[in-house]
């Protein structure tokens, strides 16, 4: 058994048939984990006790012959953003790089309730702003696949983790793409559910209207059971979906046999090289497989980059002003006032880009130019949502690039942040759609980077997401 | 005369100056909803508990934790709007009003902005007899902010201290229009909102702990002039003698500004209570900019057609409306009606006991009188009043029917205040019943002239002022319990035959 491969049946097996106790497990894989961290800095801290107490619940389980859950004695990394309690929880920012939260978020609860093992927290960029993770306030993660190279951000630290081995799934957070665009730069699989599917209580907020929290796997089938035992209704935020959740694994037939899918024009225009050509040998593939592909249009795309980091810096700007230095935020030491410790904790506490998205975020809701900006957005987002309406009435699915470009090198666009907002095209349209959305490895670049295939279906269409991922997968066009 | 600055020690104008300005005000009125719990989480809203202890990671605004809407806070919040005569809006939004301040630990206000679920009501006043209809601008819902304290703790010199018990506590925000055009009409106004929302049972309206609070703003025309002058919003007006003080002394100092060349700034000043004065705090200038936008955490309050139809139902009658009842239908005196529906408590009390006693006026000069004398003694409120309404009524029923003297009855009353019995015990065990059988107080009465001969004599002889005396026997002789006017008839029956044979 390598722990480095292990997959979510892989571990029912062992336990199953007592190859190992959910204890040894868990002891192994954080053994491996520590060991192996270093060379990518997925991690920034473990959380070993709750990750035994929690295997010790599955062992107990088991031993009274108890159904210990889909997830059982499955170790999982967790982005730092998903709050636990009584671990700690700092949005790799210097303000909370002490906060140990007194509460779980509710994917936590159901995560740890289906038998999950909380391995310990992953780096990301400072309160998931950003597409390297290189914006954390605690160093940056490299790709396991080639470690001068980012991992994709936010999420990169769980990216990073799933393709390392040092966790079978992790959690990620995606607000614009990051956890798509990390899954397709580290070769692993990314989901972002359904805007509501999964609830947001706990998910420290970065901007509300556009977050969610989803799975990281390295198959299609464990990100698909592990967002089904966190998916659901939460009485605790309001924006969380009533429809039920069905057995997403149900779907994992391989049948998309006439499945009609669409490509994007838009999309495609400026989509150049290896990144072109891995999508279009994936559509190739797909069409093998059966379906029926055409081109559509969707052409309020144009206007999402502008509409999105209007939307997201201004909910941003609210989100983040309660690292105020009054209670639990590292407070800056050296302030005589109330307004110089407002100044000082947050202007020494908060990274460039925070500080960047606080500013426009301000900016975009200020008195004059709220219209101009923040309601004209919301009208464009409004579009761009109708442009996916219209496409869901023709197709099942939508498939597109991930990313302009594989992994790039470390501090190759740490300076030019705009173009580092222009690689984020092909996510933030499904995100401010709200539909769900899913990065499955589709390839690799000569230099052996991988490039993932984005997925994307009517909201609560997950069930043909997954189908459509996994009869992919499993077709071994890929690798 | 100096142009007064913002700072305190101004000449105020004199009463002619003010005379020649129309004050222009309109309130903004925080009400506390007497929900159990918060607005946005499940912690009591308790007073007085220790400090952040009512406190979960909803309500310190933890990364993560998310609002959820009390439903109770919106049943209250409607019937505010239903007893102010409120247009009520099926499809409302909460929005986020973001500023910096230590006891708002989310760094935001949750509240109601460009789409509040109830606009456009109306509350009626009377002052020196005038009735005048004020209009209602808006309500709207939010959270209230924690409390910083600045005094009281050991090292208040150099830190302050802040309680996050009364974050979240559900505020509903009351905007008039500008309507009003004295003190005393503010006054009014404040008096009239506290009745009707303590009647519906939507707050307490506690101003001592807050649970009323008031802000005003206030500017000042010449007589006969149409346009409105420049506005300052005055905070801090936490009474009802505090809001009359404040909107007078305000109205002093921007009179006596324009009178002496100067313009009135649009500002923010606070009232201080201590010097009775408003000062400065800050310009137009200075104004937050709140930066206001729809709040993503919560998703649009609809409310549902049935849903108000149900709270429309549970909707007491309105002390306005009761008041003029009173008096059409038991005749009550204006002030008496005033005094009967000054609480919800009051008026429910006296109307069970007019109906029970079937004599509304009497049953109201004994609640106002005897009943309340007591409880202002004891100090207890007329909801728990020791005398039940319905008991009270029986008693009142008793005197009419004779059956017992006005006399007798206040010592029952008495009795029945202490022991919380129905008079009809306290009669049958002391034997207070009042004698008005004809042929038991004949005989009695036989006797008081048989054993008076004198006095009978002096009767007979003109001097009838002596009957009060006989009278007064036959009230001795039976302990006070036969009925007086049956007593004198027959006095003056039995003598007045005497004189014929």
């Amino acid at each position: 058994m390598k722990i480095e491969s292990l997959t979510i049946d892989a571990v029912r097996q062992a336990l199953g048939t007592r190859q190992a106790s959910a204890a040894e497990l868990t002891r192994e894989a954080l053994r491996f984990a520590e060991r192996e961290n270093p060379r990518t800095g997925a991690y920034l801290h473990f959380s070993p006790e709750r990750a035994l107490a929690a295997a010790a619940r599955v062992d107990e389980r088991l031993a009274h012959g108890e159904d210990p859950g889909p997830l059982a004695g499955v170790p999982v990394a967790v982005k730092d953003v998903i709050v636990t309690k009584g671990v700690r929880t700092t949005c790799a920012s210097k303000l909370l790089a002490n906060y140990v939260p007194p509460y779980d978020a509710t994917a936590i609860v159901r995560m740890e309730a289906a038998g999950g093992i909380v391995l310990g927290k992953t780096n990301c960029d400072e309160f998931a702003m950003g597409s390297s993770t290189e914006n954390s306030a605690f160093g940056p993660v490299r790709n396991p696949v080639a470690l001068d190279r980012v991992p994709g951000g936010s999420s990169g630290g769980s990216a990073a983790a799933v393709a390392q081995g040092t966790a079978v799934v992790a959690l990620g957070s995606d607000t614009g793409g990051s956890i798509r665009q990390p899954a397709s730069f580290c070769g692993v699989v990314g989901v972002t559910p359904t805007y509501g599917r999964v609830s947001r209580y706990g998910l420290t907020a970065f901007a509300s209207s556009l977050d969610h929290i989803g799975p990281f796997a390295r198959t299609v089938k464990d990100a698909a059971i592990l967002l089904g035992a966190i998916a659901g209704r939460d009485p605790a935020d309001s924006t969380s979906a009533e429809a039920p959740v069905p057995d997403y694994t149900a779907a994992l037939d391989g049948n998309v046999k006439g499945l009609k899918l669409g490509l994007p024009r838009e999309y495609l225009k400026d989509l150049k090289g290896e990144s072109s050509d891995l999508l279009y040998r994936g559509v190739d593939v797909l069409k093998r497989l059966g379906c029926e592909v055409r081109e559509i249009s969707m052409p309020a795309t144009d206007y999402a980059i502008a509409t999105y980091y209007i939307i997201c810096t201004a909910e941003a700007s609210s989100n983040l002003a309660r690292y105020d230095g009054v209670r639990y935020t590292t407070r800056s030491p050296h302030s005589d006032t109330l307004s110089e410790m407002y100044r000082n904790t947050r202007g020494e506490g908060f990274g460039a880009e925070c500080k960047r998205r606080i500013m426009l975020g301000t900016y975009v809701l200020s008195h004059g130019y709220y219209d101009a900006y923040y309601l004209k957005a919301q009208k464009v987002r409004a579009l761009i949502a109708r442009d996916f309406a219209r496409a869901f009435e023709q197709v099942d699915a939508i498939v597109a690039p991930v990313s302009p470009f594989p992994a790039f090198k470390l501090g190759e666009k740490l300076d030019d942040p705009m173009a580092m907002y222009l690689s984020d095209i092909y996510t933030i349209t499904g995100s401010l759609a709200g539909v769900p959305c899913m990065s499955v490895p589709c390839g690799q670049t000569a230099e052996g980077l991988p490039v993932g295939m984005q997925i994307l279906t009517r909201h609560f269409g997950e069930t043909t997401m997954f189908r459509l991922a996994h009869a992919f997968e499993q077709s071994g066009a890929v690798n | 005369m100096k142009v007064p600055m913002s700072s305190s020690a101004i000449d105020l104008a004199s009463a002619d100056a003010i005379a020649r300005y129309e004050p222009v005000i309109g309130l903004e009125i925080h009400v506390q909803l007497a929900t159990a719990t918060k607005i946005f989480c499940g912690c009591p809203t308790g007073f007085g508990a220790p400090p952040n202890t009512n406190v979960c990671p909803v309500c310190l605004g933890l990364p993560g934790a998310l609002p959820v809407l009390n439903r109770e806070a919106v049943e209250l919040a409607l019937k505010a709007a239903l007893a102010l005569n409120c247009q009520i809006h099926q499809h409302s939004r909460f929005a986020r009003k973001n500023y910096f301040y230590p006891d708002l630990p989310k760094g935001y206000q949750i509240s109601q902005y460009d789409e509040p679920f109830s606009e456009n009501g109306r509350v009626e006043i009377v002052v020196d007899g005038v009735r005048k209809s004020i209009g209602i601008t808006r309500i709207h819902m939010e959270d209230d902010a924690g409390k910083s304290m600045h005094e009281g703790f050991k090292d208040s010199a150099r830190y302050s201290y802040v309680d996050l018990n009364r974050c979240g506590t559900p505020l509903c925000e009351i905007v008039t229009e500008p309507d009003l055009r004295s003190s005393d009409e503010a006054y009014a106004l404040l008096t009239e909102i506290k009745q009707v929302l303590q009647f519906v049972g939507v707050s307490t309206c506690d101003m001592e702990k807050g649970h009323l609070r008031c802000d005003a703003n206030v500017s000042v025309r010449p007589r006969g002039t149409l346009p409105f002058g420049t506005k300052a919003e005055v905070k801090n007006l936490n009474s009802f003698r505090f809001l009359k003080q404040a909107l007078d002394y305000e109205i002093a100092r921007q009179v006596a500004v324009i009178e002496s060349g100067g313009t009135v700034e649009q500002e923010t000043r606070l009232y201080d209570p201590d010097s009775g004065e408003t000062a400065g705090m800050r310009s137009k200038e200075h104004a937050h900019d709140y930066r206001y936008f729809p709040e993503p955490d919560l998703v649009p309050l609809r409310i549902a057609d049935e849903w108000l139809s149900a709270i429309r139902a549970t909707m007491p009658e309105l002390p306005g409306r009761k008041r003029a009842r009173f008096i059409s239908e038991f005749g009550l005196r204006e002030y008496d009606a005033d005094v009967l529906t000054s609480t919800r408590a009051a008026s429910e009390y006296f109307e069970t006991a007019a109906r029970v006693s079937g004599e509304p006026r009497a049953a109201a000069n004994w609640v106002m009188g005897d009943l309340m004398g007591l409880l202002k003694t004891e100090a207890r409120d007329i909801a728990d009043a020791p005398v039940s309404a319905g008991n009270l009524g029986d008693l009142v029923k008793r005197i009419a029917a004779g059956e017992i003297s006005g006399k007798m009855a206040k010592e029952i009353f008495a009795k029945m205040f202490a022991s919380g019995e129905p008079a009809a015990a306290i009669i049958e065990r002391e034997g207070l019943k009042q004698i008005s059988d004809t042929d038991e107080l004949q005989r009695t009465v036989a006797d008081v002239i048989a054993k008076n001969p004198k006095q009978v004599e002096q009767y007979k002889g003109g001097k009838t002022a002596v009957l009060n005396y006989l009278v007064g026997q036959v009230m001795r002789a039976t302990r006070g319990q036969a009925n007086v006017a049956a007593v004198t008839e027959l006095l003056k029956k039995m003598l007045g035959a005497d004189r014929i044979c």
